[in-house]
């Protein structure tokens, strides 16, 4: 079954991607060596997401496992955008598939350097913007706000012709209307869900069990909320949507197509297996003629009862 | 004499299956039949979950557990038997105990760094002094066992709480050159494994040592201490809160002497006494 398509004009064999954050592929060549390249499990790799300055993270500790998922509180550590730019990009473009980078500032200033920086270099296909952090300008979290957002997108719409996807949070009562900010903008898609907020409680003392007290929630615990907020998002705006939370297999990420979302991506599910991304690939055909559908298209322009 | 380099492990999770399943003192220890992985080296850990019914009471366990192996050998109808050495500290442990011949068990791996041989470490090294605490005699008796292959010599100091939390001893070490400490005094030496070292080290020529330990972090911490005191070279294989073992989720940060985080996955599970800040930080998490 043909399972070739695409997201804002980036041409795909398929539409599973990895959630940024989820899969170093620069750690994982040392660890399976040129297998993961030759077998690479996504049809379009996602950075993690790259700051101005290197940051180390966060504190230990930095997980937890829940029922059906786990919290993390990594605090987005990396090389920064020099180091990245000079030593990781090209190991990044030897993949043999598209390239987005996932970038993150806390003012639209920096926001601009990173997406001119990052976009002027020929192995990018697009750029997700993680606009989760507050503004130091505000104070507010960009991702929270329709208005910051569409600010945002308003400010880096002139700076690259690729397209620019932002990372929306769950973390809010009406999604739609910051993914519609969004889309006004001048945003080309959206990507949804980021992880929810979480805490844990160390079981063994009277503290919070995560080095800064707090995290973010995913895996299959969290696909349901990603349903619905999909959903609606999806319903909303005319850009696509780049779907993902707690997809563990070609099921899970056919609901996600069923519910407006173009294309997918997995994200915890490849702690468990680094090969989830091509099990999901390879259970698409048989999920979807189950469905009842001839191809990945027919269940794309599918919308639910 | 140098350690080869880390093996390289083969993409993707496997099923493997369960050949042997039993209780030895108060740990389990569980045997996996690999036959597509290459032979690990010593320190070196596997991410395991069971294939059937992993995640099901109450949605835990949901990460593989990463778990150092005890013991490689050749199997007879062609791979690696690989023996584990746990103790059911929690719902993932607890489900890889109650595992049974015949069942399917997943495994991604061999992952980390190894241990480096004692002139690696110490050019003047004369052996090697092996500690383990607890469930951490596992990477302790694979390395004493690549040692006595290459005819290194080694002693090993393997440290318990008590008789309901010592098992594996007699199975992984046999009797030679092991002492032991029991915290309750129920056999060996009464009292702490680091006491063993300080009159191994007192009575030894400090600087002919090399050593290796795994244990509790704060046994761990106190061995490292012991032996940056008196610029003994120590290896130590950590433990850390870990989702995928290689290098993806950046979960198992431990704080770094010169600042910053290292990922055990990748950069250990064996690290250099002075490459790090404190063993305190690793812990095992979920169980």
């Amino acid at each position: 079954m043909d399972l070739s398509t695409e997201i804002c004009g980036i041409e795909l064999t398929g539409p599973v991607l990895n959630g940024s954050g989820t899969f170093d592929v620069l750690a994982a060549r040392r660890v399976f060596g040129d297998a993961l390249v030759e077998e690479f499990p996504f049809d379009c790799y996602v950075s993690k997401t790259i700051t101005m300055n290197p940051r180390p993270g966060n504190p230990p500790y930095r997980l937890w496992e829940t029922p059906s998922g786990m919290i993390n509180s990594i605090g987005l550590p990396g090389p920064g955008l020099e180091g990245f730019l000079e030593r990781d990009l090209a190991g990044l473009a030897e993949l043999g598939v598209p390239l987005i980078v996932s970038v993150m500032a806390d003012c639209a200033e920096d926001f601009e350097v990173l997406v001119r920086r990052v976009a002027a270099r020929d192995e990018v296909a697009g750029i997700e913007l993680n606009v989760s952090c507050p503004n130091v300008h505000s104070g507010l979290i960009v991702g929270e706000q329709p208005s910051e957002t569409e600010a945002l997108m308003k400010a880096l719409r002139p700076i690259t012709g690729k397209p620019l996807i932002v990372k929306l949070t769950p973390n809010v009562a009406n999604p739609e209307e910051v993914a519609l900010g969004a889309e006004a903008g001048g945003a080309d898609a959206v990507s949804m869900i980021n992880t929810v907020k979480a805490a844990a409680i160390d079981p063994g003392d009277n503290r919070t069990w995560l080095g800064v007290g707090a995290g973010g929630l995913s895996g299959p615990a969290v696909r349901p909320i990603a349903l619905a907020q999909v959903r609606v998002v999806a319903a909303a705006v005319e850009i696509p949507v780049v779907g993902m939370g707690g997809i563990s297999d070609a099921e899970s990420a056919l609901e996600f197509i069923l519910a407006g979302a173009r294309v997918v991506a997995v994200g915890t599910e490849n702690f468990r297996d680094p090969r989830a991304g091509s099990a999901v690939t390879s259970g698409l055909p048989a999920a979807l003629a189950r469905r009842g559908f001839g191809s990945l298209a027919e269940a794309q322009s599918a919308r639910l009862d | 004499m140098r350690a080869e380099a880390r093996p390289q492990a083969p993409f993707g999770r496997r099923p493997c299956e369960v050949a042997d399943s039993r209780a030895s003192g108060g740990y389990h220890i569980f045997t996996l039949i690999d036959s597509e992985g290459p032979a690990p080296a010593p320190g070196q850990f596997y991410m395991l979950a069971a294939a059937p019914e992993w995640g099901g009471e109450g949605g835990r366990p949901y990460l593989p557990r990463a778990i150092s192996y005890a013991r490689v050998a050749e199997n007879l109808t062609g791979g690696l038997r690989l023996d584990f050495l746990i103790d059911e500290v929690g719902p993932g442990t607890s489900r890889l105990a109650r595992m049974e011949p015949g069942d399917s068990c997943h495994l991604t791996g061999p992952f980390g760094s190894r241990f480096s041989l004692p002139r690696e470490l110490n050019p003047e090294a004369a052996g090697a002094i092996l500690v383990g605490g607890g469930i951490g005699i596992a990477p302790m008796a694979v390395l004493r066992r690549e040692l006595v292959d290459r005819g290194i010599p080694s002693r090993s100091l393997l440290g318990f709480r008590d008789q309901a939390h010592s098992g594996g001893v007699d199975e992984l070490f046999g009797c030679d050159s092991t002492r032991l400490a029991f915290e309750d005094g129920s056999s060996g030496h009464k009292g702490y494994v680091t006491d063993l070292l300080l009159q191994l080290l007192e009575g030894d020529d400090a600087s002919s040592a090399a050593v290796y330990s795994c244990g509790p972090p704060a046994m761990l911490e106190a061995v490292r201490q012991i032996c940056l005191q008196r610029e003994i070279p120590v290896e130590l294989a950590l433990e850390s809160p870990m989702a995928c073992g290689y290098g993806a989720c950046f979960g198992c940060a431990v704080p770094k002497a010169d600042g910053g985080y290292l990922r055990l996955c990748i950069d250990g599970p064996v690290v250099r006494g002075e490459e790090i800040a404190t063993a305190m930080a690793g812990e095992p998490s979920v169980g």
